[in-house]
């Protein structure tokens, strides 16, 4: 067999105990534990990074700024923004559309299963190399210069991993859906994750490209604007920032869409209008082609026509038409919820999940408009961390909602949907105060550097209750680590010794749940064929009519 | 009780080639965005009455344009593959891919030739460094085209005749990289 056979065997191989066990899952190409791999690592640094985001926020509430010490703040920022974007976010969202995408388009197996594996291998290896060199002062801003080359190095390698797996992803929805599933009747999560995946492929290689450059001049030092480790905070800011996040949390929108028809047990209409609003928030993409902050700038008022449309286009292009679509997407699937829907805790996370999204977008074009004057203030932050959380409580919801083709168990719904109102809770409190906050003047920053006697980012310069936002921002990141830790726990719990369900618990539309739980290896005994976008309903309309 | 009509499992529809255009899709993003940021800080330096190119900087156009030459026998060649592939003309098809091999070998060593003979240490400031981002990852990808003419090679003439979806996918492939050193040559060799 070669490297690229399409539908490896080895994914039937059963899981083993001890050495063969880990052996099975570290070789495994079976997509259900590829996704779930990605969960997992994701999860531990989802954890991690939030222990960093409330040191930092109670290093705020210190006035005087010296309650860690000052040497590490730079690099526990550097932590706290790459852990966040590529160890948590962005792999969330990978993971979850891992586990369940092929299942929703009727495939065995997914596209590329090797190329899958090695992409989270990959990312793995290339994030956990990136934190030690942040955490050996390299990084962003970093000292020594070792450490900054490798951080490079191994960010890029991260981001190819992901980029990897997006593309197993996308050629999966593009080639191995079920007879009769065009693309207009692709399930709601698997377009979004097109829609993501091919944004991504845009996106990504650019920021690749830029820190194959800053590598080059850092590592070959000459008098350069491309030169010192302080660059990556200018030309490489753009991969972990807005609008380029946005694009890690478009999945958001189709699990919500899935959550939603799936509680009221109608068809979700109309069905094209949704698609192009879930592929508008795509259009954040160009940003990233740009490598710099698309921005209307300050005084634009007294600008000529020409250079206010020469701001306005670009400006339309990156930050509104992503907002529009992230809003028409919101506002026509929520207005299925008349339909007296069944509330469960998927949809509950779900819905707040595409509400944090939504506000991410509408933040972020706000951000970019030079006359409100929060270019370099926490709002950025504020408005980067609802984002975050928007993955985090979508990823949560994905699990609870396909945990039983996973796991052949299923979260005990009452006990989930308080942790969903939790998760939204530390959210709101996390990234608000920041925001508000970055209205006055609280400085902020992507790669912010910390140096001694210095005021920046942890000595406020304003005289606003800096205390009383950094607090609520602790809080909120307090309580979103209880909301994480709640849901592992009672996660492992459930789906080890939970009650087991049924093929079909929640009433389901598509096709992930014509097959058993939890899914065998090869995901379907039999090749379904599709009539209809909602091929489930079809056939229980079908079965009442024949009662 | 009714059931979802089954039917036997379709093969993958041009899983290779759609795969192909996507990764290709990442390769144009990213030289593209290398290709940007060249033309950006050639325009500051230009608009600021800097230096771009560094003083006493010469390439050998000969070897540059040798490249871009190269660059139509191998479409050609690839295609040829597809012809032949497609008709089962097993011994066309290796010579196709052979061709097309041999030819992406000494695409590689005119670049290689270039870097060699190009007076131009990488810590000459930003020209040196998007002059090497761009013509190395060009070069890469030169390299990656070799690697699967290779795979392509060894798979169809090792008896999977009818997985032809390989040949168009790595036709596919030459041509995404004529296109993207078509440009790279223009901006970066042409225009400097």
């Amino acid at each position: 067999m070669t490297t690229i056979d399409t539908h490896a065997t080895s994914a039937a191989a059963p899981a083993g105990a001890g050495i063969a066990g880990v052996a099975d899952w570290v070789t495994t190409t079976d997509h259900k534990k590829i996704g779930r791999l990605y969960l997992g690592a994701a999860g531990v640094s989802l954890v991690g990074s939030l222990v960093v985001a409330g040191l930092l926020a109670l290093e705020r509430i210190s006035t005087d700024g010296t309650l860690l010490p000052i040497e590490s703040l730079t690099q526990l920022f550097s932590i706290y923004r790459f852990g966040l974007t590529y160890m948590v976010m962005l792999p969330l969202m990978i993971g979850a559309a891992l586990c369940v995408v092929p299942l929703q388009v009727g495939s065995r197996a997914v596209a590329f299963p090797r190329v899958a594996a090695t992409g989270f291998w990959t990312w793995l290896v290339g994030s956990i190399t990136a934190i030690v060199s942040i955490a050996a002062n390299g990084g962003p801003n970093g000292g020594n210069r070792i450490f900054v080359d490798l951080f490079m190095l191994a960010s890029g390698l991260a981001i190819l991993g992901l980029l990897a797996t997006a593309v197993s992803l996308a050629t999966t929805i593009l080639t191995t859906r079920a007879p009769g599933m065009n693309m207009r009747r692709v399930p709601w999560f698997t377009w979004s994750v097109l829609v993501m995946s091919l944004a991504l492929l845009v996106a990504l290689p650019i920021l690749v490209g830029d820190l194959l450059v800053l590598f080059l001049a850092h590592k070959y030092p000459a008098v350069s604007d491309l030169n010192g480790n302080r660059a990556i905070s200018e030309w490489a800011a753009f991969g972990f920032t807005q609008p380029t996040t946005l694009l890690f949390v478009i999945p958001a929108f189709g699990f919500l869409a899935d959550t939603v028809a799936t509680a009221t047990g109608k068809r979700l209409v109309p069905r094209g209008t949704i698609f192009a609003a879930i592929g508008l928030v795509g259009t954040a993409m160009f940003a990233a082609a740009v490598q710099s902050p698309v921005v209307i700038r300050a005084g634009f008022s007294s600008l000529s026509a020409g250079d206010k449309i020469s701001d306005l286009v670009p400006f339309a292009l990156v930050h509104v038409l992503p907002l529009l679509g992230a809003f028409l997407a919101l506002a026509l699937t929520a207005q299925a919820l008349r339909k007296k829907p069944t509330i469960g805790a998927p949809l509950v996370f779900g819905l707040f999940a595409a509400l944090l999204a939504v506000g991410g977008a509408a933040a972020s074009a706000l951000n970019h408009v030079g006359d409100a004057g929060l270019v370099g203030t926490t709002f950025e932050e504020g408005t980067w961390l609802t984002l975050v959380y928007a993955a985090v409580l979508a990823a949560m919801g994905a699990v609870a909602h396909w945990g039983p083709k996973l796991w052949g168990r299923a979260m005990p719904l009452k006990a989930t949907l308080p942790l969903a109102l939790l998760g939204f809770l530390g959210a709101a409190l996390a990234s608000l105060p920041l925001m508000i906050a970055g209205f006055a003047d609280q400085p902020g920053g992507v790669f912010p550097a910390v140096e001694p006697g210095v005021p920046g980012v942890v000595l406020f310069d304003y005289s606003g209750p800096s205390a009383l936002w950094n607090a609520l921002s602790l809080v909120g990141h307090c309580l979103g680590l209880l909301a994480v830790l709640a849901f592992v726990g009672l996660a492992i719990r459930s789906f080890t010794s939970g009650e087991r369900v049924g093929d079909d618990p929640w009433n389901g539309q598509t096709l992930e749940w014509a097959t058993t739980s939890p899914a065998p290896a090869n995901n379907f005994a039999d090749i379904h064929i599709v009539q209809s976008a909602e091929p489930l309903l079809d056939l229980k309309t079908s079965n009442r009519s024949d009662a | 009780m009714l059931a979802l009509p089954t039917a036997p499992a379709p093969q993958p529809r041009r899983q290779i080639l759609v795969g192909t255009a996507l990764v290709l899709a990442g390769a144009v993003a990213l030289m593209g965005g290398l290709i940007g940021l060249f033309l950006k800080f050639r325009t500051i330096a230009n608009d600021n009455g800097e230096t771009w190119l560094p003083d006493g900087t010469k390439f050998s156009m000969v070897a540059a344009n040798v490249m871009l030459i190269t660059l139509l026998p191998i479409c050609l060649f690839a295609q040829w593959a597809v012809y032949s592939a497609k008709r089962d003309d097993k011994p066309h098809t290796g010579l196709a891919l052979g061709l097309t091999g041999l030819i992406g070998l000494a695409f590689i060593n005119a670049q290689a030739f270039i870097f060699a003979t190009t007076a131009l240490p990488i810590d000459q400031g930003t020209y040196s460094y998007l002059f090497y981002a761009v013509t190395g990852m060009t070069m890469a990808l030169a390299i990656v085209g070799v690697a699967f003419t290779a795979v392509a090679a060894f798979r169809y003439l090792g008896g999977r005749t009818t997985d032809r979806a390989i040949v168009s996918a790595h036709a596919l492939y030459w041509y995404a990289f004529s296109a993207i050193f078509a440009v790279v040559w223009f901006v970066v060799y042409v225009t400097k």
